[in-house]
């Protein structure tokens, strides 16, 4: 069943001083739903998932995650409530200073307080084991390819167990089999952890790959919404020209 | 007539970026000093940035301090014994050193590298978005990199510019003996013998405050830096300026001050 709303957003609008980046946007993100947003460079995809997870503050409209506004809940309670999302960046944000082992240990000392070093320790290895890098564990970010970054970023995000994952171009970047395999990656983890993404990118094999269902934006506003054969079908000259 | 009222509009609208200026840095202080005693304080963090600040800064303020004893032993010399005054050679030096030279020249020289330092590490990270994959991770960047930095800075630089006018003293005594002969238990008394607790006290208050100013200025240009690669450098370098103007400026303030409450 996909009818439970996770992330529900209303006339989302924003701007950086004379620049109307989200003009109108309204969405729905539902539960274990693996939800495109296909979109043209500068079309507000980014500003998107930065307001829903609290990253960027929208001048007008909501973004309901769990059923609380983000713009109106306390920086504790928001702390709580990014427990639960998983943000994985473009460039990957490793943690430049510290070791592959260091960074998946970051956020799981922080958010699960309450593990033992064994535990950590089993944890750090599964998640490795899940994106395909178990020999990376003491290997610092600057050793690792583009590809080996978006997957342990990847791992990073998914070791406090989100219900909600955010991928920001996942596979931008990156050669045509590497993005083949962090698709599968992301359908994979979809899989096992049971989460509902938002996937934001302009590559099309990556849509055609993870996504449910397809949102286009286009000048700040919802352009064309629906199942990835819709799009396929469609005779609009933008559509097409992501289907090319 | 029409140009004027650009170049006015020109100049309030730089009137106005000023004063938003000073406005974000004082907001940027009052969120330290609330995210320093609110909350569980990063003590592991804060243990690593003094290792950087401190140890790491060792070996220059090494050489600088001693080469800082050293000169001004050497360049002083010839008055002093044209006076016949040599024999009041330790007493200057140390007085100078410890007074002036030693805080202002090692604020200077943390400034450059602890103060880009930071500059640099924090623009990067904002720039390839891992202040925010740390806010997302439920970590409070401000009490994480910034905090951390400022008390860290704050607590080392002292302890660097007290050793770094007794290395001053040291490389005095060698300075002394390249041309007289004195001992060092002797050179060393009569250094100290002239040195004062109101020599001290106030230049070690004061290299607390230089420490805090290089801490809050690194950290506010590399915490504030722009999207794109160039602004690492620009929080870098304008770190560099800004921190030591800033010293300099606190040490004509302090300086007055000391010499109020000492007359």
């Amino acid at each position: 069943m996909k009818n439970t709303a996770v992330i529900e957003i209303r006339n989302l609008k924003k701007a950086f001083g004379q620049q109307e980046v989200l003009k109108s946007v309204s969405l729905q993100l539902f539960d274990k739903e693996n939800l495109v947003v296909l979109g043209k460079s500068g079309s507000g995809k980014s500003v998107l998932i930065k307001c829903i997870a609290g990253l960027l503050k929208p001048d007008d409209g909501s973004v309901t995650v769990f059923d609380k506004n983000i713009s109106e809940i306390s920086r504790e309670e928001l702390g709580l409530l990014r427990e639960k999302i998983g943000f994985l960046f473009q460039g990957g944000a490793l943690y430049d200073s510290m070791t592959v082992k260091e960074n998946l240990e970051f956020p799981l000392r922080r958010i699960k307080r309450d593990l033992t070093e064994t535990e950590i320790r089993k944890k750090t290895m599964e998640v490795l084991e899940n994106v395909g890098l178990a020999d990376a564990l003491d290997k610092m970010p600057s050793q690792l390819s583009g590809g080996m970054r978006k997957r342990i970023s990847l791992a990073r995000t998914i070791i406090v167990d989100p219900l909600i994952m955010l991928y920001d171009e996942p596979t931008t970047g990156l050669d045509p089999a590497t993005s083949d395999e962090i698709s599968t990656l992301i359908n994979e983890i979809q899989k096992k952890y049971k989460t509902s993404s938002i996937i934001i990118t302009h590559d099309i094999n990556c849509a055609r790959k993870t996504g449910d269902r397809i949102i286009m934006l286009e000048e700040g506003e919802v352009f064309k919404e629906g199942k990835i054969e819709e799009f396929e079908k469609s005779t609009n000259q933008l559509v097409k020209s992501f289907f090319l | 007539m029409k140009k004027l009222h650009t170049e006015v509009i020109a100049q309030a609208q730089v009137a106005g970026n000023f004063l938003t200026d000073v406005a974000d840095v004082f907001l940027f202080i009052l969120r330290i000093i609330k995210e320093s005693f609110s909350g569980h304080f990063e003590f592991k963090e804060f243990f690593h940035q003094c290792y950087q600040i401190g140890y790491k800064t060792l070996p220059l303020i090494s050489i600088i301090g001693t080469i800082i004893g050293l000169v001004l032993t050497i360049q002083s010399r010839p008055a002093l014994v044209d006076f016949g005054a040599v024999s009041l050679l330790p007493g200057m030096v140390s007085t100078s050193l410890i007074r002036e030279m030693g805080p202002v020249i090692t604020a200077l020289i943390c400034a450059g590298k602890i103060g880009s330092g930071m500059g640099a590490e924090l623009g990067s990270m904002r720039v390839t978005e891992q202040i925010d994959a740390m806010e997302v991770s439920s970590t409070n960047p401000m009490k994480f990199l910034v905090v951390t930095r400022v008390w860290a800075a704050t607590l080392m630089i002292p302890l660097l510019v007290l050793y770094a006018d007794g290395l001053g003293i040291l490389g005095s005594w060698a300075g002394a003996n390249i041309k007289g002969d004195v001992s060092f238990s002797l050179f060393f008394a009569q250094a100290f013998a002239s040195v004062d607790y109101i020599d001290f006290l106030p230049a070690f208050i004061k290299s607390i405050f230089f420490g805090a100013i290089i801490g809050i200025v690194g950290c506010y240009k590399g915490y504030n830096a722009g999207r794109g690669t160039e602004s690492v450098g620009i929080a870098a370098n304008s770190a560099v300026v800004n921190a030591s103007l800033l010293v300099i400026i606190l040490d004509m303030i302090a300086v007055q001050i000391t010499d109020m409450l000492v007359l």
